[in-house]
């Protein structure tokens, strides 16, 4: 079954998450006084949605939006266009409905000192947010008690500290908890394992794999580590410079990318055996800046197999031969005019 | 059983390497705290050869950034009690005057660190950086200070070199300015690179030219590194040698391929088991509970035992020695106890 496509989705299922031609632009001072305005395409048009009970893995590197997605999805900025319902409901901008999405998504950040009030208890952080949508609070307590159990920290000795007097993983541990006090239906995970050790994230990771078949959620999980998507996600979403490069389910993705880039991204992956080395850097270069990005295919001026068609037309997501991924290149559209188009790549 | 214990011998000396470069005998680093001592390092020893790539491993805590800081001079001496000893290049590093310290740092022995924009001072273009680091050293004209700065611009491959001396380290990205960290430690050709974390802070397509960059440069100058990582994937890429490091010592060294194909500490075994590569999808990987140790509290004994699942009775009573065996060497009770120490079947 696949999971990214509408079309493919069993009759009446409807989606947990629905995005379409979702857009965002920031304006940003140019260089120097007077200088004109720049405008940052952060996401430029990008739809996918997902099914109840899956997780999305969305990855890509600086710059290419991944994280405004993340704060559009929240309504914690709004888009300048386009369409995002979760659970059923249309996203706006109103107090009203945010607060009402709240209930229906949550969301972990990277940086779990941050986000956590240093002036709040552990058992406060938690149970603020369902005293603010009017939990009572012996309710909220034992709520708050149960899920520090659940996400293995011993309520006993924890509820009264402080995030400063606890570690990084259990700091993390107490953000997760805290999404979960309003039980959602879909969490957003923003780089939320990235800042913990590799023996700390795979507990954490094991904790999240939990949580979701014990409360039948959905994971929309945002991560540069494309060793963690992997193994964590059913659908995989590659973005670069505020597009959707290719989407598909994560074995198709990873074992046969189609886009170059998700291509480039993957052998871009260190080899783990010293005996068999990387010889070479798959693409050269940064990724542009998203002020100004290039006309056409965004990413044709690192692709190693772009043509003039590439600088021309933007390519549109199109099935990949490789079944159940989509990706937006002109070599998989025998109709583009690239020379290459159609032709297996060395 | 194999040997005695080689109290202050480094472990691998039986392999026949040529001259050594750097050597370091039981380096012990304190630090004062409100708690007490704070036991960073803890006896570590090891050599380092002409040309040799050493890969420090080990999470958050277990010594490798204060290692490596510890060969720099850069602890604050103050409030940090510094025992054993550091030579390098022949010289005691510990016991340098100020002026042979500055020759020794930046001339001998260069740094680079994991976030390019904190170590590259804002108000200073590329060229002026790294010309003035050159005329610290050489009695050289500000013209053939900057012509060697645009040499060093063009060896680690800066688009535009001759522009971009030029530049503001905020009018560049992130690789570039991480490039641009690198010229400035080898434009004076030193025979030492420490290396802390150089390419975590970058993007996967950079990381990976990044790191064949440092590598080819180290090959091609015959440069000796230590490289500071908890990725184990980079360390496969660059290291010759890796030492696994856990509360301050370290427990496990060999070459690369011994190390990472066949670990044998207990510790390195769950390091490599909770590392997340593909073949993991959808298996639960149970990975390794509980945290390290307070170092200012350090258990008596491994202080791996509390988390270690083969930890015995004896196990507590003494610190493991590290055993020396045909350059794998480990710092295990169990593991010396149990598995015959021989070299590894290629």
């Amino acid at each position: 079954m696949s999971a990214v496509m509408q079309e493919a989705a069993p009759q009446g299922a409807a989606a947990m998450v629905e995005v379409e031609g979702l857009r965002k632009q920031f304006r940003v001072r140019g260089a120097g006084f007077g200088a004109p305005a720049k405008v940052v395409h952060a996401v430029s048009g990008v739809s996918f949605s997902l099914q109840a009970g899956q997780t999305l893995g969305i990855v890509g590197e600086s710059g290419c939006g991944k994280s405004t997605l993340a704060r559009l999805l929240m309504g914690l900025i709004p888009a300048d266009d386009g369409r995002v319902s979760i659970a059923g409901a249309n996203l706006s901008q109103d107090a009203a409905s945010l607060k009402a999405l709240r209930r229906r998504m949550q969301m972990v950040f990277q940086d779990s000192f941050a986000s956590l009030n240093p002036r709040l208890t552990i058992e406060d952080a938690i149970m603020f947010g369902p005293r603010v949508h009017g939990v009572p609070p012996d309710e909220a307590r034992a709520r708050c008690h149960r899920l520090l159990e659940r996400v293995g920290l011993d309520p006993a000795r924890f509820a009264g500290r402080y995030p400063h007097e606890v570690s990084g993983g259990q700091r993390q541990r107490v953000n997760i908890a805290r999404a979960l006090a309003l039980q959602p239906q879909v969490v957003l995970f923003d780089e939320s394992v990235s800042a913990l050790d590799k023996s700390v994230e795979i507990q954490v990771l094991n904790l999240l794999r939990d949580l979701k078949e014990e409360f039948g959620l959905t994971y929309l999980f945002i991560s540069h580590d494309l060793n963690v998507v992997q193994y964590i996600s059913d659908v995989v979403m590659v973005m670069y410079l505020g597009k959707v490069v290719e989407i598909g389910p994560a074995e198709v993705l990873y074992e046969r990318p189609a886009h170059p880039y998700t291509r480039a991204l993957l052998a871009s992956m260190p080899s783990m055996d010293p005996q068999r080395r990387t010889l070479q850097a798959p693409i050269s270069g940064d990724p542009p800046s998203p002020i100004d990005p290039p006309s056409g295919c965004r990413f044709r001026t690192r692709c190693p197999h772009a043509a003039p068609v590439c600088g021309e037309r933007e390519p549109a997501l199109v099935d990949a031969q490789s079944g159940g991924a989509r990706a937006a290149c002109h070599l998989l559209d025998t109709a583009s005019g690239h020379p290459l188009a159609g032709k297996e790549l060395s | 059983m194999n040997g005695t214990a080689m109290n202050g011998t480094a472990v691998g000396d039986d392999v026949k390497r040529p001259a050594m470069l750097a050597s370091v005998r039981e380096l012990s680093v304190r630090f004062a705290s409100p708690q007490g001592a704070v036991h960073a390092v803890n006896g570590v020893s090891f050599d380092l050869a002409a040309g040799e790539v050493l890969g420090l491993i080990g999470e958050s805590g277990s010594g490798k950034s204060v290692t490596l800081r510890a060969l720099m001079r850069l602890l604050p001496e103050s409030r940090t009690r510094i025992d054993g000893s550091i030579i390098v290049g022949g010289r005691n590093v510990m016991s340098l005057s100020r002026g042979l310290l500055n020759e020794y740092r930046g001339g001998t022995t260069a740094m680079i660190f994991q976030d390019p924009s904190l170590a590259l001072d804002p108000v200073y273009t590329i060229g002026q950086q790294i010309a003035e680091a050159i005329r610290q050293h050489l009695d050289v004209s500000r013209s053939e200070a900057r012509a060697r700065a645009l040499e060093a611009l063009e060896m680690v491959r800066i688009p535009s070199a001759r522009e971009r001396l030029d530049s503001y380290p905020h009018e560049m990205s992130g690789g570039m300015r991480q490039r641009a960290m690198i010229a400035l430690a080898l434009a004076m050709k030193p025979r030492l690179i420490l290396a802390d974390e150089p390419t975590t802070a970058l993007d996967a397509t950079v990381q990976i030219q990044v790191l064949l960059l440092l590598r080819e440069l180290q090959q091609q100058m015959g440069t000796s590194a230590i490289f500071v990582t908890h990725d184990l994937g980079v360390a496969a890429e660059i290291c010759d040698r890796i030492a696994v490091m856990y509360a301050g010592r370290i427990v496990e060294t060999g070459t690369a391929t011994e190390v990472l194909r066949s670990p044998r500490h207990p510790y390195t075994q769950a390091l490599m088991a909770s590392t997340i590569h593909g073949s993991m999808r959808g298996q639960r990987i149970e990975g390794l509970a509980g945290s390290p140790p307070d170092l200012a509290r350090l258990p008596a004994g491994c202080a791996f035992r509390a988390r270690c699942t083969r930890a015995q009775a004896g196990c507590a009573d003494a610190v493991p020695e590290l055993l020396p065996h045909a350059g794998h060497a480990v710092a295990c009770h169990v593991a010396q106890a149990t598995q015959p120490l021989r070299a590894v079947p290629a």
